[in-house]
């Protein structure tokens, strides 16, 4: 039938020029032209077909036309409810008035309601005794009248009033109605060719491919998605900074140590023994394996000293120190512990200090109620320059020239305490979307109480900065819950679409 | 960071001028405490709705380390003379005509030994100032004081005291007194019970439960001042109309005791009839040793001009540098000996103050650090990746590009999970527990990727079959060589998760790893080779049986078994087998058979495990599918980079 259908639609425009209006054809095997919707959408299939090999054109058109509804098309058929209380009842003085109880058990309980209102404002019935009878010999059921010319026409001439009415009467209701015009297209024929798809390797074989017809190609369609594997948005973000460190010549720090000591992990920086940082409120605690080996012990003692007695040109904490709390495992809080191994060994390496550019990013670990924003372990992404006379000047032009490789230009610094680097500088940055300077980082030059007791000579400064990088992937990628960023409850969807990193 | 809330309107008065959120945000990012929040808007709209409103706030984040800024009187007084709108005040000691006295027993010892007081005479109080006072002992208390821990403060109506004053430790059943706003007196043992229904005081109460005496003040009349570090006596708590305040303070350390004491009464010293002045009260220890309380002397350093400018590549002359100290509340003058030194008087409210680095950062502050010149420094060096990293990008790319998803679970996770989840026993040597996590999900540290893959897919169910996915990450294991008992090994482990188990999935897996890191596979008829990796079929209670192997490696270089030591080991085990009397043939036979896998075992890595999981693995990890795994060590397989210094061994 399809067939015969594009073909009629073919012989038509032959003859005709063009089929202004498609609700004009009959389609094959139907015995009245094709009006309703149904079969004018049969009309666009064939269309469709007929366009891909662009054989025809076609445009679309729409019409508006009315239809009754499930109790329009009772009451076209059966008549209004006042019509039909009105047939039921007796001529007035010609027999006994019925009871609305036997009206009801005749018309039912609905029509009996309504009709009877409509009835009497009609001026077609009346009440006699307990009883109703009409007035009337005959009535004019305009209601009925209307809708029947409605159902046939799909509109009707007492105008649009009239029909307002109907439809706040839930009788009628508005429908679209597409049609169509068509014109020939660039292909135009009147025989239809089988069309092929997609060209094949027999068609190359056979040469096939130089007469065959090919149908259109659908440039809208989406692709098919590659069976491809995918690499996690964090590690992508990662990935970028590595390559901003390693652009701007730094070599990457070993950092796998999730373990730490109280002693490497903040005795050596200087952190003071009751430091809040050091609470079990914030730190993970090891409980098996027991305790550290005792670390270094000349480095050890000359790090007791400064914290209890001062030295270097400090006075130091003055406060009561404990073995126990620098031999104390735990699950390292930043990877600066790391950074300050690394510099204690290369204060006392083979050769003597070297200035140095390093990085980090790993893993560390914090004792924290989890939220949308905090997870109990993060990444920290760490830089540290190590140099003679370098200077508070270098350490914000530097962090401006890295900032800037990630897209960002406005940076403002803030002092702030940290306790083993003075100065100490929050790094804040313009924030385009939200209008306002926040937080992105930390900075500053580590203090001499960290550094002398290392053994590094006089002069070298050291200067070091970390920010986490959850935070700017977060911001990247538009996500406001890290958990669906980090940990098993990251959709494994989101990482197959996560999109490249690019700053 | 402490937040000090301060009425707004009173500082802007105590600072002599109104300032725009947006002003006072920006004086204090300079200053480098912390704007969180301007109530005004909040309280208007409160007034507007009719509904009960305090007077607008500022919120105000202040540095850990800056005990004299954790009030409304020390945030005012210091902004002032940051602003140039005055000078840093001098306090002073104002001593009697007969100094008061406290005597120290030596019980104090066993609990708290160090004890200072300090008395402000002719204070008028406001009911702000009053609240103010009562919010700075609570502050402190909660950050230097580490929540009464270190040092306890108690203040009094000197008035309802007579001195001299005696600071004790006894045994609780002999202290008996009436705590304050208890309207019966009560021994220390029954406070303990009272207060453990107290939230505000019971987390206190286990800095002295267990000790056999408990720290306890007494005034002449044996008045119990105060039980510190728990609760004060009800008989001389202070009021709005207390004139003369006795403030004392106990802690465990010195440096502490005399920082606590100072901030106190320097900061509210600014209350009494002569501002900033505070009598001093002489403390006995029981040594026989005599110390003036408080002591706020300021104290005299020294900075170098040339340090400073060189730390912040400015060039400040030393006259430069000692007024933007002034700034900072320091008080400093060029050394009439040298024209490079500053000498500098730190005043006691800036404990903060260890190092010339310090005075160096007040300098910069006061300068602006947005001011300061930006420089790029010069140090020259080469960029070096870890071997760890390169090798782990390396297998990240290819797994990626074999189709597999990489997914980023937890280090951190259950003991269950680690071990019972996948049918392994706990050994107590290889796992590194937590002693303090907040939940069951942080126990141990894992010992293996296989957990978090696992928990992956579980929460991933509903994503299209197959589920592939690999980790390449670090787990720990103790080690009792090293300093820190411990060591991280780089990982590399997948999981395919299918309505088959597809174990020739997850060994193509492998394979093609093992291919990209030019290590060939061998065989049984390549067993000679030289260099690869093999399978070697295993039981393992994490997997399905008959469908588990241990993954070999043997590294190159170290040479496989060959003839001359398969003829040699034998003949000798071959000998003792014959004097214990066991068939000849066969005993040669299994010697032989012994030897060659003793040698290979010793010679051949086992790097990791793959196959198909136990389906009560699978189970425990509510995936209602088979899954085959795959995880091994990545560390045979690291490459030495060079070093980056010539120099280097």
């Amino acid at each position: 039938m399809a067939e015969q259908l594009q073909q009629l639609i073919l012989d038509t425009l032959d003859r005709e020029k063009e089929i202004k209006d498609t609700r004009t054809l009959t389609i094959p095997g139907d015995a009245a032209p094709a009006t309703s919707q149904e079969a004018q959408l049969v009309v666009q299939g064939a269309l469709n077909s007929l366009l891909s090999k662009e054989m025809v054109t076609y445009s679309m058109q729409e019409a508006f036309a009315y239809a009754l509804t499930q109790e329009g098309n009772d009451i076209a058929d059966k008549g209004s409810h006042e019509a039909v209380v009105w047939s039921v009842l007796p001529l007035k003085g010609q027999g006994a008035p019925l009871s609305i109880k036997d009206l009801k058990q005749k018309v039912g309980d609905e029509t009996a309601k309504i009709g009877q209102g409509r009835a009497f404002k009609n001026g077609w019935i009346a009440k006699e005794g307990d009883g109703l009878v009409k007035l009337t010999e005959s009535i004019d059921d305009t209601t009925r009248n209307e809708l029947a010319e409605i159902r046939a026409t799909g509109t009707l001439a007492a105008g649009e009033k009239a029909i307002a009415e109907l439809r706040k009467r839930k009788l009628v209701q508005q429908k679209k109605l597409l049609w169509f015009s068509a014109q020939k297209g660039s292909n135009f024929s009147t025989s239809l060719d089988k069309l092929e798809t997609d060209l094949t390797a027999e068609m190359l074989q056979s040469g096939a491919w130089k007469t065959a017809k090919f149908k259109k190609y659908n440039f809208d369609a989406e692709g098919i998605p590659p069976n491809g594997g995918a690499l996690h948005p964090l590690l992508k973000v990662r990935e970028e900074f590595r390559n901003i460190f390693m652009e701007m010549g730094f070599a990457e720090m070993p950092t796998s140590q999730f373990v730490e000591s109280g002693f490497w992990c903040f005795d050596t920086l200087f952190v003071p023994q009751q430091h809040p940082a050091r609470d079990l409120q914030d730190t993970f605690y090891v409980s098996d394996p027991p305790e550290s080996l005792p670390p270094p012990t000349d480095y050890y003692e000359k790090v007791q000293k400064v914290h209890t007695v001062g030295g270097y040109g400090s006075i130091g904490y003055r406060a009561p120190w404990s073995d126990a709390d620098s031999r104390k495992l735990l699950l390292r809080t930043h990877t600066t512990a790391s950074s300050s191994n690394l510099l204690w060994r290369l204060a006392n390496r083979k050769g003597g200090f070297k200035p140095v550019k390093m990085f980090s990013i790993d893993r560390v670990f914090r004792n924290e109620a989890t939220d949308a924003t905090h997870l109990a372990e993060f990444h920290q992404v760490e830089g540290v320059v190590a140099d003679y006379g370098i200077s508070l000047a270098d350490l914000i032009g530097f962090m401006q020239t890295f900032f800037k490789k990630m897209g960002i230009h406005n940076l403002r610094f803030k002092p702030a305490y940290n306790p083993y680097t003075e100065p100490s500088l929050e790094i804040f940055a313009f924030h385009p979307m939200l209008d306002k300077w926040v937080e992105i980082g930390n900075s500053g030059m580590f203090r001499p109480e960290m550094l002398a007791p290392m053994g590094l000579p006089d002069g070298v400064q050291v200067l070091g900065w970390g920010l986490s990088l959850e935070r700017p992937t977060m911001i990247r990628y538009g996500i406001n819950n890290i958990r669906t960023l980090v940990g098993h409850k990251v959709s494994i969807d989101s990482v197959e679409k996560s999109a490249a990193v690019r700053f | 960071m402490p937040t000090v809330a301060v009425d707004k309107e009173d500082l802007f008065e105590r600072l002599g001028q109104s300032y725009t959120t947006e002003e006072f945000d920006h004086l204090c990012f300079e200053f480098g405490i912390e704007l969180d929040e301007d109530t005004t808007v909040e309280v208007e709209e409160a007034v507007k709705k009719g509904l009960p409103a305090e007077r607008p706030q500022l919120k105000i984040e202040v540095p850990a380390n800056r005990y004299d800024l954790l009030c409304i009187e020390g945030i005012a007084r210091a902004l002032r003379v940051f602003l140039q709108k005055q000078k840093a005040p001098v306090y002073k000691l104002v001593e009697p005509a007969s100094m008061l006295t406290a005597t120290v027993s030596p019980e104090t010892a066993q609990i708290r030994p160090f004890f200072a007081c300090a008395i402000l005479r002719n204070v008028a109080f406001t009911p702000r100032s009053y609240a103010s006072f009562m919010d700075l002992q609570d502050k402190l208390h909660q950050n230097i004081c580490r929540r009464r821990q270190l040092v306890a403060i108690g203040t009094h109506d000197l008035d309802t005291l007579e001195p001299p004053f005696r600071y004790e430790a006894r045994p609780p059943n002999n202290i008996k007194f009436k705590p304050l706003n208890k309207s019966e007196e009560y021994t220390a043992t029954e406070l303990m019970n009272i207060y453990e229904g107290e939230k505000h005081l019971a987390r206190y109460l286990h800095i002295i439960r267990d000790s056999p005496v408990y720290p306890i003040i007494y005034d002449k009349q044996d008045r119990v001042l105060s039980m510190p570090p728990i609760i004060n006596s009800e008989h001389s708590k202070i009021t709005l109309d207390t004139k003369n305040i006795f403030i004392d303070v106990t802690a465990t350390d010195e440096t502490k005791l005399n920082i606590v004491v100072n901030i106190v009464a320097t900061m509210f010293s600014e209350y009494c009839a002569e501002p900033y002045s505070i009598e001093p009260v002489r403390v006995v220890y029981p040594d026989g040793r005599t110390v003036i309380q408080p002591d706020i002397s300021s104290r005299r350093t020294t900075a170098r001009a040339s340090y400073i400018n060189s730390c912040t590549a400015l060039s400040l002359s030393s006259e430069e540098i000692a007024s933007l100290l002034e700034r900072m509340s320091l008080e400093a003058s060029v050394s009439p000996s040298n024209p490079d030194e500053i000498q500098v008087d730190v005043p006691c409210t800036r404990p903060d103050i260890f190092h010339e680095c310090d005075i160096m950062e007040d300098t910069a502050i006061a300068y602006g650090f947005n001011n300061l010149p930006r420089t790029f420094p010069t140090t020259s060096t080469v960029a070096q990746p870890l071997a760890v990293s390169k090798l782990s990008d390396l297998v990240r790319q290819e797994w990626a590009m074999a189709g597999w998803v990489e997914v980023l679970p937890l280090i951190l996770c259950s003991h269950d999970e680690n071990f019972a989840w996948l049918n392994r026993k706990d050994d107590n040597q290889t796992a590194i527990k937590l002693a303090n996590p907040k939940t069951a999900e942080y126990q141990v540290i894992r010992t293996s990727l296989l957990p978090g893959l696992l928990k992956t897919i579980r929460e991933n169910r509903k994503h299209p079959l197959p589920i592939r996915v690999f980790e390449t990450s670090d787990i720990a294991v103790k080690d009792k060589s090293a300093e820190r008992q411990s060591r991280n090994i780089r990982h590399a482990a997948a999981v395919w998760c299918n309505k088959t188990a597809g174990f020739e999935i997850v060994c193509g897996l492998l394979d093609r790893i093992m291919a990209m890191l030019e290590v060939p596979r061998i065989f049984t008829h390549t067993e000679n080779a030289t260099h690869g990796y093999y399978l070697k079929e295993t039981e393992d209670p994490t997997f399905f049986p008959g469908r588990a192997a241990k993954i070999f490696y043997r590294p190159k270089g170290n040479p496989p078994y060959s003839e001359s030591q398969m003829s040699q080991t034998p003949s000798g085990s071959g000998t003792a087998q014959e004097a214990a009397g066991s068939g000849p043939i066969a005993a040669v036979k299994e010697a032989v058979s012994a030897a060659v896998s003793k040698l290979k075992s010793t010679d051949d890595v086992e790097i990791g495990l793959i196959g198909i999981l136990h389906p009560t693995v699978v189970e425990k990890f509510e995936i209602p599918y088979p899954c085959s795994a795959l995880e091994f060590t990545l560390e045979p397989f690291m490459k030495e980079v060079p070093h980056i210094w010539a120099d280097d061994a």
